[in-house]
């Protein structure tokens, strides 16, 4: 079903310079060449009946109820695969059409069930509506006929053409009874997802949809987007919650809270209650899609684990006590004033979250900067993107992606490193897919042949298998090729970079060492694969590179990132559409938090806080004198707390004790602190080792923004009341106030005007304009009013561009007899991150826990069958995961994902990390694999631990609801 | 804060800097980076722990610390003069 609110023109929407001027019932209409005679009419505000078009898909010409007489032509023409011609004279309404379209309807209707009152599509079923339209008053054919309606003939035998409704999906029924096989979920599911997961089986009367080998929807290749649900004009694809619930009576506008694509989505809203999330069609990033997670995983919003109460105790064996907000402000500020005034100023500190809105980061930052009076501030980004901030700073001017994700329409070379965006930016994903089937070449750098390398249609030109570990050799070896090879575009360097910077690179790169020949033993990756990728990407065109973690998550992972901005130089790729460096970020505001000014060196907007006249533009606004030195980085909190000097730590939304390395040492870290506060929904992971809880409230809850990994900013509007009672940036302003230090805003657009006076990449920015607007890409000022979807166009934000060398440096955590494999990690298409939202949603069923993929060899080396229980144990930790065979890997690497806290993975992983920004090597840990049969004492610990926490939980909000 | 720890991320940030030929500007760029990123008591310890024999630092290391002390020494100086 469409959504409530949007116009459905039936055709999708034509660029073309050329207008053309026709005459639809009288009126006349200029519209673009190649424009449908259906969606010309529509936007002369003439609607022609129609059932198999809809505008997110290509013209189908099956359901014959669009016809319309053209003078001059024979006919009836289809209007939806008809495009419009100068001059032309159409008539959409005619007797002679009227007849047809009955026709058509009555045949329709002759194999459809009549229960449209309890339907769940009903009032807004477009097979409903066209009856409607057309007139249909009687269906001569009766209904005792052949049918696909019921499950009996008249004669009480099994009616072969009735196919039981599937609801296996969690989110959505399948309902073939009502299914008009207009193809509509069909075509979806190869032009919006392109997963090819759903087909037509049969010819004639026996044509029916099916998924797969006409397998249920949840046993089939169906990953679940939703597209084809959307698509459906009838209820044969329904959402559950709506056949619960009802239609919606309105809708908002929000922007999704998962990944860095960063979908606009309408909620569609009874009251206060969500029937379904439909993805916007006019959403910038996400043109109308949307994945699993977005438009379905959102009950963990209003699941019971839920905590609704502020929380308080001395320590953490300590049941909590349930407290009213005033004295858990009170609580917090008192215990970090007696922390500071015991133990300095610099004893406290916090972290903002990549999953709260530009407006709450930057409230919290504010609170450290001008409230803590320190600038012990840093954000989860530290452990995912951090290098892409100082990578990019230091070669183009600027931490951020250079284009808009539409750039990519114009590509002609894909190179993807590290990063899996068919699970981990499944939108994004899909677009890429659309764009690789039509016709763009594809590199994958990558240690796994992730799905994109070989999925229907679409077959990399070269996988370069790289050992984990290598990536910047790798990289230097492409760059080899193209300097050595005379693939660089001389012009464009002389033009745009720094020459010294750049011959010393040159020279750099150009050293036999890293012709690939001689790093072959070191990347695994054969020579002549590496020089056929680099001449693609040097010369088949506009290029493009995307990449995420598996780039910066190493401990080269900064330099890694000058490698690929060095590459999009060398090259030219940078500067217009179809090109450039394209960081794909894992949550849905890592850009925006970093932007925001959360990490402990700089000011919102990038700039060091030892700049005096940034400093002093912060000091006027802010009132205060600020602190002109880096504070302390998240891994750096943890060893000052084990050290003694840092005691108290405010996190809001982040869950450091799952999501961060080296889990032991940081849960000591926790327990070394004398006041952790904890702002989330539930009670994380970081929660079970807090002092005080605070809660949280979910995206649906709260006005805000998010900035997506096109560095896009989108309102995040709220739908409903806060549960708690406060919107997070309320709490963060509670606790300012009550420091002493006075923060009076009373919406967060006035934040964000704060916001944009202080940092000049946002002087435009403001809810006013993106209302108007619909989404801003930064930078939004003077010189942009309206944005900027492609960054350095004439020159580099730093002027000029500056080539970095990029010495490989092998990592420390290196394979020896005692740990023979390597460990990477990553994640997967129906969890998020550390699951504290998908797994409290029914994704589950795709994901129920975290798995060690390991190849057959090592499987069969260490006598590990699929699903034998596997101790894996690095010199960090040992846990145990269930093991799946999987030839996705290559023999000597395992990996496994972060989703579930008891598996431990980041009990593996160790303290080494980048050298520029601490960003840990998650993607790099040495291990012994063994098989074993019960869980690993760490587990066992946390299972104890955890249980105990929950129990301390259960007794106080027993207690609490005891009167 | 532990010094090991510190030894080994101030050696990992020459490791980067290895790479210019010109040894001065290397330690120079350490040096830099250090000052940019780290967090004062981090610098005093490192520098300390460089005055007293400077143990598990690298050689490129220890001068970009030894150019550090520098650094940090003269905007002490700028900030009392």
């Amino acid at each position: 079903m469409l959504s409530i609110v949007e116009i459905d023109r039936g055709t999708p929407l034509v660029k073309s310079d050329k207008m053309v001027v026709l005459e639809i019932d009288g009126r006349n209409i200029s519209v673009p060449e190649g424009t449908s005679v259906m969606r010309a009419a529509s936007q002369a505000g003439i609607s022609i009946p129609k059932l198999c078009a809809t505008d997110m898909l290509e013209a189908f010409g099956s359901c014959r109820l669009c016809l319309v007489e053209i003078d001059g032509r024979k006919g009836y023409p289809a209007s939806c695969t008809t495009p419009v011609t100068e001059g032309m004279k159409v008539s959409t309404q005619t007797p002679k059409l009227a007849e047809i379209r009955r026709g058509v309807m009555e045949l329709y209707i002759s194999d459809h069930p009549l229960d449209c009152l309890t339907c769940p599509a009903n009032g807004h079923c477009e097979l409903q509506d066209m009856a409607g339209v057309v007139g249909l008053r009687e269906v001569r054919y009766g209904y005792d006929g052949e049918n696909h309606v019921f499950a009996k003939t008249k004669q009480g035998e099994t009616n072969p053409h009735f196919v039981a409704k599937d609801e296996s999906n969690p989110y959505f029924t399948f309902d073939p009874s009502k299914c008009i096989v207009c193809s509509r979920c069909v075509r979806a599911c190869d032009e919006v997802q392109g997963t090819f997961a759903l087909t037509i089986q049969g010819r004639g009367f026996e044509s029916k949809v099916s998924a797969s080998q006409d397998n249920r929807f949840l046993d089939s290749e169906c990953v679940s987007c939703g597209a084809c649900v959307q698509a459906c004009p009838t209820a044969t694809l329904s959402e559950k919650s709506l056949i619960d619930r009802g239609q919606a009576e309105h809708s908002v506008v929000t922007t999704c809270a998962y990944c860095g694509v960063g979908c606009s989505f309408r909620a569609e809203m009874k009251g206060e209650e969500i029937v379904r999330m439909v993805p916007n069609k006019d959403g910038h990033a996400n043109h109308g899609h949307s994945c699993v997670k977005g438009r379905f995983a959102i009950g963990y919003a209003t699941h019971p684990d839920r905590i609704n109460t502020p929380m308080i105790r001395k320590k953490i064996s300590d049941p909590w006590r349930i407290v009213s907000w005033d004295e858990a402000i009170a609580y917090v500020a008192s215990e970090f004033k007696r922390l500071q005034s015991a133990f300095g100023k610099f004893s406290v500190g916090g972290i903002t979250s990549s999953r709260c809105t530009n407006e709450e980061t930057y409230l919290v930052q504010k609170l450290v900067r001008a409230g803590f009076g320190n600038n012990n501030v840093d954000t989860c980004a530290r452990v995912c993107h951090s290098p892409t901030g100082y990578g990019l700073k230091a070669t183009l001017g600027e931490s951020a992606g250079t284009q808009d994700f539409d750039s990519i329409e114009q590509t002609d070379v894909v190179l993807v490193i590290g990063a899996n965006p068919t699970d981990a930016h499944p939108v994004f994903g899909s677009q890429m897919k659309q764009r690789l089937r039509a016709g763009a070449k594809l590199i994958v750098v990558d240690p796994r042949r992730i799905d994109l390398v070989r999925t229907p249609h679409i077959m990399a030109d070269y996988h370069l298998k790289l050992r984990p570990g290598t990536n910047v050799a790798l990289l230097n070896t492409l760059a080899h090729v193209i300097v050595t090879e005379g693939l660089v575009d001389e012009a464009f360097v002389a033009a745009r970079c720094e020459p010294e910077a750049f011959n010393k690179w040159r020279t750099f790169v150009a050293q036999d060492k890293y012709s690939p020949e001689n790093m072959e033993a070191e990347t695994g990756v054969p020579a002549a694969s590496v020089r056929a990728a680099a001449r693609l990407y040097a010369t088949g065109g506009n290029a493009a590179i995307y990449y995420g973690l598996g780039v910066t998550e190493h401990s080269q992972g900064s330099t890694a990132v000058m490698g690929i901005a060095n590459l999009a130089m060398a090259t030219g790729n940078i500067g217009r559409e179809g090109v450039g460096v394209n960081p794909l970020r894992g949550q849905n505001n890592v850009q925006g938090s970093c932007d925001m000014g959360s990490f402990p060196h700089e000011f919102p907007g990038y700039r060091h806080v030892g700049d005096a006249a940034v400093r002093g533009s912060f000091e006027a606004a802010w009132g205060v004198p600020l602190h002109d030195e880096p504070g302390l980085r998240i891994p750096n909190m943890f060893e000052a707390a084990i050290d003694g000097s840092f005691r108290g730590l405010y996190i809001e939304g982040e869950d450091i004790a799952q999501s961060d390395p080296n889990t032991q040492h940081v849960t000591a870290a926790l327990q070394a602190m004398e006041c952790v506060v904890v702002q989330d929904l539930f009670l994380n992971e970081t929660a079970k080792f807090a002092h005080v809880f605070l809660p949280g409230c979910s995206f649906l809850e709260k006005d805000g923004t998010f900035t997506n990994a096109e560095r896009r900013i989108s309102r995040v509007r709220k739908v409903m009341e806060p549960k708690a009672g406060y919107a997070d940036w309320e709490v963060t302003q509670l606790l300012a106030n009550a420091m002493g230090y006075p923060m009076q805003y009373k919406h967060p657009s006035e934040i964000m005007d704060e916001i944009a006076r202080l940092t000049p990449t946002f002087h435009g920015v403001s809810f006013e304009k993106i209302d108007q607007l619909g989404s801003i890409q930064w930078p939004c000022n003077e010189e942009h009013p309206n944005g900027t979807p492609v960054m350095h166009v004439d020159e580099f934000v730093r002027g000029k561009g500056r080539f970095m060398l990029t010495e490989y440096v092998p990592t420390s955590e290196k394979v020896n007899a005692v740990h023979p494999l390597i460990l990477t990690t990553g994640r997967i298409l129906s969890q998020y991150n550390v699951g504290a939202q998908t797994r409290r949603t029914a994704n589950v069923m795709w994901h129920d826990e975290d798995r060690l993929e390991i190849h057959p060899h090592d499987a069969e080396e260490r006598g590990i069958k699929d699903e034998d229980w596997a101790g894996v144990e690095s010199r960090a930790g040992q846990t145990v995961l269930r093991a799946r065979i999987s030839e996705r890997m290559q023999p000597g690497v395992v990996y496994t994902t972060f989703h579930f806290p008891g598996s431990g993975a980041n009990v593996i992983t160790t303290e080494n990390s980048d050298w520029a920004t601490n960003c840990p090597e998650y993607k790099v840990t040495a291990v012994q694999v063994t098989r074993v049969n019960q869980p690993s004492e760490w587990q066992k610990r946390y299972q104890a631990f955890s249980e105990e926490q929950q129990s301390l939980l259960e007794q106080s909000l027993d207690a609490a609801e005891t009167p | 804060m532990n010094i090991e720890r510190l030894v080994t991320m101030a050696n990992d940030i020459s490791h980067y800097f290895a790479a210019d030929p010109d040894h001065a500007a290397g330690a120079a760029s350490i040096a830099d980076h250090l000052k940019r990123f780290w967090e004062p008591g981090m610098r005093k310890q490192i520098v300390a722990h460089l005055a007293a024999g400077g143990e598990g630092l690298e050689p490129l290391a220890k001068l970009g610390v030894e150019r550090l002390a520098e650094l940090d020494r003269k905007s002490a100086q700028a900030t009392h003069s």
